[in-house]
């Protein structure tokens, strides 16, 4: 049943629009025309109230007292709540752990908690009556770096242990080893979009809250929560985010709720937008790691065992710090078999934002300390990284199991890499670059190739089902409604196009609609790569069963055998004759039909036991690779990417031009991750970085000059949507190779004989320290080494 | 006394008789005018989401053509559109509905994917498409004017490559538009709004005058010393948008037109308060590529568009990009007031951190920079940590005068490393009388040490800052000396690879 069969229509017989075309995204002519409306452009209700929080000024203190007065004596401010005026209860845990009150109690845990919510009839008013509370602190002692982490001791989460074999004993015994720290930093996803919910209070318990979220039915349960009502009773809307990366998964939910909480209280509607300097302080961003590696190897860049234990500053709250750090650790193998393994993560809680998805959720920090394991071998061995990588690869019948027992049946890594390094004549532009800094006193030349392997599926099992409705109204038009949410992904688009193909009508007929939770229920986050999986295998679904009914209507209309009514582009045939789909829809309308359908769709195959380290959490897994060239000042350790070429496996893509978008998008977001994106708290724990004027992501400038992507042919093994697979994630992490051909420019100061450790973000200082450590390593060590 | 800002926005005349003076145009567009299009992103001019185009009358009398020039709508105020046409993304689709030629290739390149950076990048296109040299913030000479001409606007989700597809595309073909059949029927409006009368307007939170000459500006200066001068208001406008400071009353000098000018004088090109930091950096690259190259990475178009040169000057920023670069030239900053006018070199203008010489009553009204000395080498060199649109970590800028083989005279100035654009004494004194080769690094990195303690901060270390501060002259070094090593990653023209 799931098989794709579609029909084989002559070229010029085809819809437009449909699966495995370039379809433009649905949104795109309102985009560059500026209609489309996100949240804060919609007409606002009549006596709308503005709302802005009230932030703690403390890292780590017991609110000794809190003076409002001069909040609500503030011109045009209408009210002000705290944590006393929750009706329901004041937690928002979207991990159900209990730890993350919505407004602060007693004690502030990091510096830009908010501790109450000032709505006025203005947001400059708003604004302004928010800094005037009189605060009283009594402060305690902030847990602020990895050290005092260390040293305090409490995590946010029980760890994860993933082992195979004895590691221990084989380390042991190994004739090489490296042990290492390396220190990986956060990323903030600065949406362009900042948080924004906008809350319209309903009769009795009801409240519909429009919120920019990747997650409206968390939403929706948080607001019951807060409110204390039932789930039912609050409506959760989202037709677009301007971005979300994963920002919007949990983090959106402290805004929703306070929009609510105001608007049921006062009976107004109420909107909060938070500047963007308040939105980066309060809201969590990439976990920072420091990861510490012990590896055996053999002479010849053979891994034989790994140990490493992954320490992730998660902040003052669990949030979703438990599943990134087990994925941090799911990710530590990347593409690399390693014989004997132990790696352990450690979730410490510090008083720092509470730090949150981010695309790829953990993978791409686990990712990043394994290529600095291969690295390390490579240096140790005094071979090319490449080669290290390539004689580690898992195999495809041996050396083909997890450090978390899952037997791995679709690579394609090696075919996938050996690809790309021919396409990019990576061994001859790389002999080329290392001799032409040997003459080239201040800008230094590396490279990299680096491999991907990114597991597709949430590993809370539970997360992946999904829900679809689809309607057929009686002039033949569509309505298309699931639970996935538009971030900017193309997810609308793509599904559409699944509905289109399957019904075999131009995809401009599939009207896409706002994702709510008043239509369809219970849904998961967007995230997690997930969304075309999951909802278009619902919206395959829901127009298959539509589908049925239909073939059973026109056989027993026409009196033809249900096998002879097909499906052609923008027609049905039924038995010899074609009828066009309207006049279809409109006879099947008048013979009483149902038109509308419900679609729903789990995951098979995929289990998962925490405590025992083992199962198959994954369905599938996305290959991918990058090769990256760049440029070094070591005068100053500025730097230029110069060229990138990818090569990325997306399945049988279901939009090639949108999973290309997401393939340069990743790239050039994770490229930021690991260069110029830094995240800067000053010794009071005030986070520094906290506006574009200060926080550099990636300019337009900085994408590389040569660009080349293209998609890996490659079916997917299992049956996902039309063989496609999930993209939405796994090219972030082509952005690691970028890492690495700024520490293979830093090399060449020393003669490429000792492994730079450059840790993340490569800053221009940690870029320049690492020239200058290499520069004292060729200076103390001349090697007899050319 | 005009009591009225009048200016068209797209088509339509607007008159505009009671406003606050800190009114930003975003939110006089969003709010007032419900032209949604244009979005906030940041509110303080660094992200581009609210780029808007500014038409303006440029040239000589009769023969003024329209400059299209991208502006950051958060951080502009709306009395500062007078006299202009103002586009937003809602003003480009043709009379039938069509899309303009800049939207239809975003589209078919697949430029946007959330969507709302787009408007913001739809009209750096567009303005690129109408006045290359005006949507790159007048960069003298740009090897890439793409990446120039966006700088100044932030996208989070396409890594930019399809946006550059269609920006190639744009100015591989351009197309006629509507705005070019209104050219000059726009340009006769607009030159009808022209006057000389200084205009005030106010709302309940303060005034906004705007004078039109200079001895009006030193009038109401002087009798209005809590004023806040204006000019571009890419500094300013932050301590409303971010501090909710209120500021009243405003004096914005963005109509003095001889604040505007710049003329050859016989003490050096002089350049007037009011003259933009995209026009003063393409008169300055003439000097020096380095300057060109200097003020290409000063912000982005749209701040370059708005913000002054005197503005960068009297607003004393230590990280202020020009004023090193000028110590390091020998400039003169020119001083006036309703009593008179004085001249005092630039360095001495910067007392300390967040003070200057400068009275109450007086206002900066432009700088003059003198020709380069014969035998004089120049080389400004900023290192920031991403090379557009950010504030630099340390600036460096040098003018030794060389006289056989070696160093008469060091002026050697920087940014970043004290709390005001400083000169480094010991540095120079380190150099002079020395070759210019190798053998001077060492003294003159001690040197440096004792000149400067530079703050450590989240744009770098002290200890960075100190050793890249010494680490310049080595490159200089490279630059001077035989070889011609490869020393730059990101310059104009022939300096990419000086």
């Amino acid at each position: 049943m799931l098989d794709h069969t579609p029909p084989a229509p002559k070229p010029e017989d085809r819809i437009a629009g449909g699966a495995h075309t370039p379809r433009i995204h649905d949104s795109a002519a309102r985009h560059v025309g500026g209609s489309a409306v996100y949240i804060d452009d919609a007409a606002e209700p009549a006596g709308l109230l503005h709302v802005c929080l009230g932030l703690g000024e403390r890292a780590h203190a017991r609110l000794v007292s809190v003076d409002l007065g001069p909040v609500r004596s503030t011109e045009g401010v209408v009210a002000v709540f705290t944590a006393a005026d929750v009706p329901g209860v004041n937690e928002i845990s979207s991990s159900h752990r209990g730890d993350e009150p919505m407004l602060a109690e007693d004690t502030v845990s990091y510096l830009g908690q908010p501790i109450f919510a000032v709505a006025a009839l203005t947001r400059d008013a708003a604004r302004r009556a928010a800094r005037l509370a009189v605060i009283a602190y009594e402060d305690l002692a902030p847990v602020l770096t990895y050290r005092e982490a260390r040293a305090d001791g409490k995590l946010v989460w029980p760890p994860m242990t993933l082992a195979r074999g004895d590691a221990d004993t084989v380390l042991a015994e190994a004739p090489g080893i490296v042990r290492g720290r390396m220190a990986i930093g956060g990323q903030e996803h600065f949406y362009l979009e900042g948080q924004i919910a906008l809350a319209i209070p309903g009769e009795d318990d009801e409240v519909t809250v429009h919120t920019s979220t990747q997650h409206p039915s968390e939403a929706q349960a948080l607001v019951a929560k807060v409110l204390g009502t039932v789930n039912s009773a609050v409506t959760a809307e989202v037709r677009r985010m301007g971005g979300g990366f994963g920002g919007k998964e949990s983090q959106s939910n402290l805004f929703a709720c306070v929009a609510a909480l105001v608007a049921k209280k006062t009976g107004r509607a109420a909107k909060i937008r938070p500047d963007r300097d308040d939105d980066m302080v309060i809201t969590g961003k990439r976990h920072d790691f420091e990861v510490d590696y012990l590896v055996g190897h053999t002479s010849d860049g053979k891994i034989l065992a790994v140990d490493m234990q992954l320490a992730a500053r998660c902040g003052w709250a669990a949030d979703l710090s438990g599943p990134v750090t087990d994925r941090a650790l799911f990710h530590a193998d990347n593409c690399y078999h390693y014989p004997a393994v132990h790696l352990t993560s450690r979730p410490y809680r510090t008083n720092t934002q509470s730090n949150t998805a981010f695309r790829g959720f953990g993978g791409p920090q686990g990712m990043v300390a394994a290529e600095r394991v291969i690295e390390e071998v490579a240096y140790a061995c005094g071979l090319d990284p490449l080669e290290v990588r390539k004689r580690n690869f898992y195999g495809t019948e041996t050396d083909n199991v997890t450090p978390y027992h899952q037997t791995i049946s679709d690579n394609c890594i090696r075919d996938l890499v050996a690809k790309l390094e021919v396409d990019c004549d990576y061994a001859a532009r790389r002999a080329a670059l290392h001799a032409a800094n040997e003459t080239s006193p201040v800008i230094k030349r590396g490279i990299a190739l680096t491999p991907v392997k990114f597991g597709i599926s949430f590993t809370s099992t539970a997360y992946n089902q999904a829900g679809a409705l689809v309607h057929i109204y009686n002039d033949g038009s569509v309505g298309l409604n699931h639970g996935g949410t538009e971030m900017g992904q193309g997810l609308y688009v793509k599904v559409a196009q699944v509905v289109a193909e399957e019904f075999q009508i131009d995809a401009d007929r599939v009207r896409i609609t706002a994702t709510t939770t008043g239509k369809v229920p219970n849904t998961s986050a967007t995230a997690a790569s997930s969304g075309a999986d999951l909802n278009g295998m619902a919206a395959r679904a829901a127009a298959q069963t539509l589908k049925g009914r239909l073939v059973a209507f026109a056989a027993e209309a026409w009196s033809v055998a249900p096998e002879t009514v097909l499906f052609l582009p923008n027609r049905v045939r039924v038995g010899n004759q074609e009828i066009a789909w309207g006049e279809l829809i409109h006879k099947a309308y008048l013979a009483r039909i149902q038109l509308s359908a419900t679609g729903f769709y789990k995951t098979p195959t995929i289990h998962w036991d925490r405590d025992a380290g083992r199962g198959h959490p994954f369905y599938y897994f996305a290959y991918g690779a990058a090769c990256v060239q760049a440029a070094v000042d070591t005068l100053t350790g500025e730097y230029r990417i110069e060229r990138a070429d990818i090569l990325h496996d997306c399945g049988r893509s279901l939009n090639p031009a949108v999973d290309r978008g997401q393939i340069e998008g990743g790239f050039i977001q994770g490229l930021g991750w690991l260069t110029t994106e830094e995240l800067w708290w000053d010794g009071a724990g005030r986070l520094r970085t906290h506006a574009p004027s200060t926080y550099k992501i990636p300019a337009c400038g900085d994408r590389p000059r040569i660009f080349n992507v293209a998609l890996y042919e490659n079916e997917n093994r299992e049956e996902t949507i039309y063989r496609s697979k999930a993209v939405g994630e796994p090219p972030l992490m082509l952005g690691i190779a970028g890492l690495h051909a700024l520490s293979d420019a830093v090399a060449s100061v020393a003669g490429h004989r000792h492994c730079p450790r450059l840790d993340a973000p490569a800053t221009p200082e940690r870029v320049l320290d690492a020239v200058d450590r290499m520069r004292a390593l060729a200076h103390h060590a001349p090697s007899a080494q050319p | 006394m005009r009591h009225a800002i009048r200016f068209l926005l797209g088509h339509e005349a607007r008159t505009i008789e009671a406003c606050d003076p800190t009114l930003t145009v975003l939110d006089w567009l969003r709010g007032s005018e419900r032209l949604i299009g244009t979005k906030e992103g940041c509110n303080e001019g660094d992200c581009g989401a609210c780029t808007v185009v500014v038409v303006r009358p440029e040239g000589p009398p009769g023969a003024e053509r329209l400059r299209y020039c991208t502006v950051d709508a958060c951080i502009t105020f709306l009395g500062m559109l007078d006299g202009c046409q103002i586009l937003t993304v809602e003003h480009l689709r043709g009379a039938d509905g069509s899309l303009h030629p800049v939207q239809r290739l975003m589209v078919e390149e697949h430029g946007s994917q959330c969507g709302f950076c787009t408007p913001g990048f739809v009209m750096s296109l567009f303005a690129m498409t109408k006045d290359l040299p005006a949507a790159t913030g007048d960069v003298w000479a740009s090897a890439s004017p793409i990446d120039d001409a966006l700088a100044g606007n932030l996208c989070r989700c396409t890594g930019y490559a399809p946006i550059v597809r269609a920006a190639e595309r744009a100015l591989a073909a351009p197309e006629a538009d509507a705005f070019d059949a209104a050219h000059d029927t726009t340009l006769a409006r607009l030159l009808a709004l022209r006057d000389d009368e200084t205009v005030a307007v106010s709302g309940p939170k303060g005034r906004f005058l705007a004078p039109a000459t200079t001895g009006a500006l030193v009038d109401l200066v002087a009798e209005h010393p809590g004023a806040t001068i204006v000019a571009g208001a890419t500094d300013v406008a932050l301590w409303v948008t971010k501090g909710l400071r209120v500021l009243d009353p405003v004096i914005w000098l963005g109509r003095v037109r001889d604040l505007a000018t710049i003329a050859e004088t016989p003490q050096g090109l002089r350049i007037g308060a009011g003259v933009t930091l995209a026009a003063a950096g393409a008169a300055l690259a003439k000097l020096h590529p380095d300057l060109g190259e200097l003020f290409r990475r000063h912000g982005a178009a749209q701040t370059r568009n708005a913000g002054t040169l005197g503005g960068n000057i009297a607003n004393g920023s230590p990280i202020g990009d020009a004023a090193p670069a000028l110590i390091a030239l020998g400039a003169t900053l020119h001083l006036a007031s309703r009593t008179g006018t004085r001249d005092l070199p630039l360095e001495d203008f910067f007392v300390a951190y967040g003070r200057q010489d400068r009275a109450a009553d007086e206002i900066v009204t432009g700088v003059t920079v003198p020709p380069l000395p014969a035998g004089a080498r120049l080389a400004v060199y900023k290192v920031s940590k991403r090379f557009d649109e950010d504030i630099s970590a340390v600036l460096g800028a040098f003018r030794l005068t060389l006289d056989a083989g070696r160093i008469r005279e060091a002026r050697i100035a920087y940014g970043g490393m004290a709390g005001t654009p400083k000169r480094a004494a010991q540095g120079e004194a380190a150099l002079v009388g020395q070759p210019l080769d190798a053998t001077v690094i060492p003294a003159f990195k001690a040197a440096l040490a004792r000149d400067f303690t530079p703050l450590s901060d989240m744009r770098a270390s002290a200890a960075y800052r100190l050793k890249v501060a010494g680490n310049l002259i080595e490159r200089l070094i490279h630059e001077a000396g035989p070889g011609a090593p490869e020393t730059r990653l990101a310059a104009i023209g022939a300096l990419a690879h000086a």
